[in-house]
C-alpha cells in the first residue's frame, strides 16, 4: 500500500478554533474538548492542533517540531540544522502514554535562531531562510518531518481522534489567546502521522475540512515557487497557497480570500467599478490559485484567525460569538462545548471570509 | 492511358430506379464528374474526377447517389499499399511534389483518445451546471511576477492587455484566399457574437472585416502579406506565425490563379501573382531576433495588444516555447502534426512534426519547471475534435484551444482533402464566385455559433462532473486525467497516471 505522498488520498474531517481578541491566554483543554461531539467527523486516523501564544519564553525563536523515524535519523538531520541555526533549545515533547495512541515517533522540539552568516550568503530573508529550510529537509532527510515551524506558535498532531491526541500532547499544560483543531477523516490511508492536521509553514497553520477538486492545478501552479507539495494533500497545498499570497506576493489576508475562493464573474460584475477592476486583476493574475470544490478552513497566523468556506459553501462551518471571543467549528455543537452560553452564531456565506484579530498591541 | 492511368479512388453509384435525371448533380459538380448525355437521357459519371466531397450526395433531391470506395484494387500488399503504389504512378506521371490538404489522415496515435477524464464520486459533490454557476471565462495574456500598491495603499490594477474569452476556444488562423470571403464572414460574425476570436490568417484583413476587429487576431506570417499599420490596429491581438502543424518548416504557397479581387488587394500583391511565403521569417533566423519582431510588433501597436507566436510541434517544442516565453511574448500558439492545411507537401504533412498533446503537456511542465508558466497563456490546436479534447487540452495545461477543422466542418466542409484544388463544392476553401456563393455566411454564422454553444455546454457538464465550477480550476489539472493503454514513458511525458492507478 502506497504511503501518504506518495498517493493523494482524499479525507473528510472535523474542524474547531477559538481566539481572544483580548489575547487572554486559555489552556488546550478546551478545544480538544470541543472536538468531542464531532467525533463521528474523524475515523481515528488523524488529529491535531496549533496553539498559538504557546511559548512565551521563547517567542522570537522559530519553534520547530519534528517527528523522526528514529535516533539515527534525529541526529543525521541535526548535523544539518545546526550548519544553519543556532540551537537555543533541544527536547523531546513531553506527551502522554494512553492506549489510544500508538506507534508514535521521536517526537521533538527545537528553539532555533537561523545564523546570520548563512543568511547573508544565502541572500535571503529571515522567513524565506527557514520556509526554505524545511522544504529541503522535508524533501531530502527521509526520516525527518517538520510538522511545525513558527515562532511562538505550535503545531500537535498524531493518528487518533483528536480528543486523544489532545490529551497525548498534553495539551492542558499550553495555553494560548488561539486554538485550532482538526479531526480526520481519511478515505484511504495507512495512517501517517505527518499526513495528520493542521498543516503548518512557519507561523501559518491550516486545518481544512474538504476535497478540493482543483488540487492539481494549485499544486502544479504552487511548485513553480520552490514549494514541494511532499504530501500531496489539499491542507499542505493550501497552507503553500497562503504562504506564497501573504509572504511572498504581500497581498492582505482579504486580498488572499479574494483569489482562492473568488466571487463568480456574474457577482463581480455586480460590483462598484473599483471593486469590479479590483476582483478582475485578482482573479486573472492568480486564476491559477482559484479554489474550487468543498472546504472549509481555519487558517492560524500569529496575531489572528481567518475562516473560509468555498464559494458555493460546499461544507458547513458556524462562527460563534462571545465577548472577546469567537468560536469557529464544523457543527455548533463543537462551539456550545467550548461556550454553552455563546452569544451570536451564524453561518458565514460561501466565499465570505471571517477574519479575527488580535487587539492593537496585545500581541 | 495504359501506364498512366491510376485507378480512381472512389465509385459514383447511381441508383437508376430514383434518379431523375434533374441534373442537380451536374450543376454542383465542379469536378465535372456527373455529365448529362442529352441522346439517351441518363447521367453518366466520370469517376477519375471525384473527390468524394459528398456535395451531390446531399444535394441529389432523390438521394439516388452513394459515393463507395472503388473496390477495384491493387493485389493487396502490407508492404505497399494501395496509396503508396498510386503516389509513385502519380509522381511518375508528373515528377512534382504531392500536394495533399487538411489534417494527417494517417493511423497515428489520437492521445485524447487514450486520456479519460475524472468525475466526483462520495467523498466530494459533483456541481449541477444547470443550477450552479459553471464559468468558461478565459483571459489571455502575460500576467505579472508581482503586484505592485497605489500610494495609498490600494492594489494597482493595470494589467497588459489581456484577451477575453467567454470559453476557451478560438478560431485559428486561415487566410482570406485560402477560404472564401463568406467563410470568412461567417467566422468573424460568430465570433463577435460568441465572445471569442477568429485569426486572419496570413492573407491579410478584408476591408469589410475590420468591424469585427475586436473579436479578430491578425497574423504576421514570413510572406507579410497586407501587413501594414491599419491592419496592425484593427486586431485584438497580433500572431506572429513562424510555423503551421500540417507543414512544419515550410512557407506557403497560394497560386496565381487565387489571387484575384479582393484577395490580390487584400495580400497587397498583383493580382496573378503566386503568393509565396518563405520558410522562415527571414529576419528572424534566431530566438533573438523572433524578440526584435515580437518588440517591433509591440511598438507598432503601442504595447496595446498581446503577440502571440504561432510554433509548429515539432521535437524539441519544450525548449523552443520556453525561448519565445522569453522572447516577451504574451501567448504561445502550439500546432500538432494533425493540424489541417489548405495545402501541403504530402510527405511533409503526414511525416513531420509531433502530436499536440505530447508537446503541450512537456511545454507546460517545462514553462512551470522554469517557473515562467504564468508569463505567458498557451494555446494549443491540431486537432481539437470535441468538448472532451477541449477538457482534455485544458486539463494538460492549456488555457485555450484553437480549432480550424471543426470549424470549417460546421461550415459544411466534408473533409474531402482537397482543398488545394480550389474547387471546394461547399464555397469554402475556393475562390470561384459561383461556389462562394453557396455558402451563406448567416447560416455559416449560425452554425458555428451552435458548434461552440453546443461545446460550452458539454465542458461545463464535464467539469461540473468532476466538480469544478471554474475552468481555471482545471487548467493543469492533471489529476482529472488518466492514460489507458499508453506505455510508462507516454504517461511520463503526459504527466498522467495510468487508468486505475
Amino acid at each position: 500500500m502506497k504511503l501518504e505522498g506518495q498517493v493523494r488520498i482524499p479525507s473528510g474531517c472535523a474542524i474547531a478554533a477559538v481566539i481572544s481578541k483580548e489575547g487572554s491566554r486559555m489552556s488546550g483543554e478546551m478545544i480538544t474538548n470541543a472536538m468531542k461531539p464531532m467525533h463521528d467527523r474523524s475515523n481515528g486516523l488523524g488529529g491535531g492542533f496549533a496553539g498559538y501564544g504557546i511559548y512565551p519564553e521563547y517567542k522570537d525563536f522559530y519553534a520547530m517540531h519534528f517527528f523522526f523515524n528514529d535516533r539515527a535519523a534525529r541526529k543525521d538531520c541535526e548535523v544539518f540544522l545546526k550548519e544553519r541555526f543556532e540551537i537555543v533549545q533541544s527536547e523531546r515533547i513531553k506527551t502522554r502514554k494512553i492506549p489510544a495512541i500508538t506507534d508514535e515517533p521521536v517526537i521533538w522540539r527545537y528553539f532555533l535562531s537561523p545564523l546570520k552568516s548563512v543568511l547573508t550568503s544565502m541572500q535571503m530573508d529571515e522567513k524565506e531562510f527557514v520556509a526554505n529550510t524545511i522544504v529541503k529537509i522535508n524533501t531530502e532527510f527521509k526520516g525527518s518531518y517538520v510538522f511545525s515551524s513558527g515562532k511562538n506558535m505550535g503545531a500537535f498532531k498524531a493518528v487518533g481522534f483528536p480528543e486523544d491526541v489532545g490529551e497525548f500532547y498534553r495539551l492542558e499544560e499550553y495555553e494560548g489567546y488561539s486554538w485550532t483543531a482538526h479531526g480526520r477523516y481519511p478515505t484511504n490511508t495507512p495512517g501517517w502521522w505527518g499526513g495528520a492536521h493542521p498543516f503548518t509553514i512557519l507561523d501559518y497553520s491550516i486545518v481544512h475540512n474538504g476535497e478540493i477538486s482543483s488540487y492539481d492545478a494549485n499544486r502544479r501552479f504552487i511548485e513553480m515557487f520552490g514549494y514541494k507539495c511532499n504530501l500531496q494533500t489539499d491542507t499542505e497545498v493550501i497552507a503553500y497557497i497562503m504562504d506564497y499570497l501573504l509572504r511572498v506576493q504581500k497581498l492582505t489576508l482579504e486580498e488572499a480570500a479574494e483569489v482562492i475562493a473568488a466571487p463568480f464573474w456574474s457577482t463581480i460584475a455586480d460590483k462598484s467599478e473599483s471593486e469590479r477592476k479590483k476582483l478582475t486583476y485578482l482573479r486573472t493574475v492568480y486564476s491559477s490559485l482559484l479554489i474550487t470544490g468543498p472546504f472549509s478552513i481555519v487558517f492560524g497566523f500569529n496575531g489572528g484567525l481567518m475562516a473560509l468556506n468555498d464559494r458555493l459553501k460546499l461544507r458547513s462551518m458556524v462562527v460563534g460569538e462571545k465577548n472577546d471571543k469567537v468560536f469557529i467549528a464544523s457543527e455548533e455543537a463543537a462551539i456550545r462545548v467550548m461556550e454553552p452560553d455563546v452569544s451570536k452564531i451564524y453561518a458565514p456565506a460561501g466565499g465570505e471570509p471571517v477574519i479575527v484579530r488580535l487587539k492593537e498591541g496585545t500581541f | 492511358m495504359s501506364v498512366e492511368f491510376v485507378n480512381p479512388e472512389f465509385e459514383v453509384i447511381r441508383n437508376d430506379n430514383r434518379c431523375i435525371a434533374c441534373r442537380v448533380c451536374e450543376r454542383q459538380c465542379a469536378n465535372e464528374v456527373h455529365l448529362f448525355d442529352p441522346d439517351r437521357g441518363i447521367i453518366l459519371s466520370d469517376e477519375s474526377k471525384c473527390v468524394n466531397c459528398q456535395r451531390c450526395v446531399s444535394l441529389c433531391p432523390t438521394r439516388a447517389l452513394k459515393i463507395v470506395k472503388n473496390e477495384c484494387r491493387l493485389r493487396e500488399n502490407a508492404n505497399w499499399s494501395d496509396s503508396t503504389i498510386k503516389e509513385i504512378y502519380k509522381q511518375a506521371n508528373s515528377g512534382g511534389v504531392l500536394l495533399s490538404s487538411m489534417g494527417n489522415p494517417n493511423p497515428l496515435p489520437v492521445y485524447w483518445d487514450k486520456i479519460l477524464i475524472n468525475a466526483s464520486q462520495v467523498t466530494n459533490p459533483s456541481i449541477d451546471p444547470l443550477r450552479e454557476p459553471m464559468e468558461t471565462k478565459v483571459f489571455l495574456g502575460k500576467k505579472p511576477d508581482k503586484i505592485t500598491r497605489n500610494e495609498d495603499g490600494s492594489l494597482n490594477c493595470e494589467l497588459l492587455t489581456q484577451l477575453e474569452l467567454s470559453m476557451p476556444v478560438m478560431f485559428s488562423a486561415m487566410s482570406y484566399g485560402s477560404i472564401s470571403y463568406n467563410a470568412h464572414a461567417s467566422l468573424a460574425r460568430a465570433s463577435k457574437e460568441l465572445g471569442i476570436f477568429y485569426n486572419t490568417g496570413e492573407g491579410g484583413l478584408h476591408e469589410d472585416f475590420y468591424c469585427y476587429g475586436e473579436n479578430t487576431i491578425v497574423q504576421v506570417a514570413s510572406g507579410r502579406f497586407g501587413v501594414y499599420e491599419d491592419y496592425l490596429e484593427a486586431g485584438a491581438a497580433v500572431e506572429i506565425k513562424m510555423g503551421q502543424g500540417a507543414k512544419p518548416g515550410i512557407g506557403g504557397h497560394l497560386p496565381g490563379a487565387k489571387i484575384v479581387g479582393d484577395v490580390s488587394r487584400t495580400r497587397m500583391i498583383p493580382e496573378g501573382s503566386d503568393a509565396i511565403s518563405p520558410a522562415p521569417h527571414h529576419d528572424i533566423y534566431s530566438i533573438e531576433d523572433l524578440r526584435q519582431l515580437v518588440f517591433s510588433l509591440k511598438e507598432a501597436t503601442e504595447y496595446k495588444k498581446p503577440i502571440i507566436v504561432k510554433v509548429a510541434a515539432v521535437h524539441n517544442i519544450a525548449a523552443i516555447a520556453s525561448g519565445i516565453a522569453r522572447s516577451g511574448a504574451d501567448i504561445i500558439a502550439i500546432d500538432g502534426f494533425r493540424g489541417g492545411t489548405g495545402a501541403a507537401p504530402t510527405r511533409i504533412r503526414d511525416n513531420v512534426g509531433i502530436p499536440i498533446e505530447l508537446a503541450l503537456a512537456s511545454v507546460d511542465q517545462r514553462l512551470r519547471d522554469e517557473g515562467i508558466r504564468n508569463n505567458v497563456s498557451l494555446v494549443v490546436g491540431g486537432s481539437i475534435r470535441s468538448a472532451s479534447d477541449v477538457v482534455k487540452a485544458i486539463a494538460l495545461g492549456a488555457d485555450a484551444c484553437y480549432i480550424a477543422t471543426a470549424a470549417v466542418l460546421a461550415l459544411g466542409c466534408h473533409l474531402c482533402r482537397t482543398c488545394q484544388t480550389g474547387k471546394c463544392n461547399w464555397g469554402i476553401a475556393t475562390q470561384r464566385p459561383e461556389l462562394v456563393k453557396r455558402l451563406n455566411p448567416d447560416m455559416g454564422a449560425e452554425r458555428l455559433v451552435n458548434l461552440m454553444t453546443a461545446w460550452q455546454h458539454e465542458i461545463k457538464e464535464l467539469m461540473g462532473g468532476m466538480g469544478i465550477n471554474s475552468i481555471e480550476s482545471l487548467r493543469g489539472n492533471r489529476l482529472m486525467l488518466r492514460g489507458i493503454g499508453l506505455t510508462e514513458k507516454e504517461l511520463e511525458i503526459l504527466g498522467i497516471s495510468h487508468a486505475g492507478e
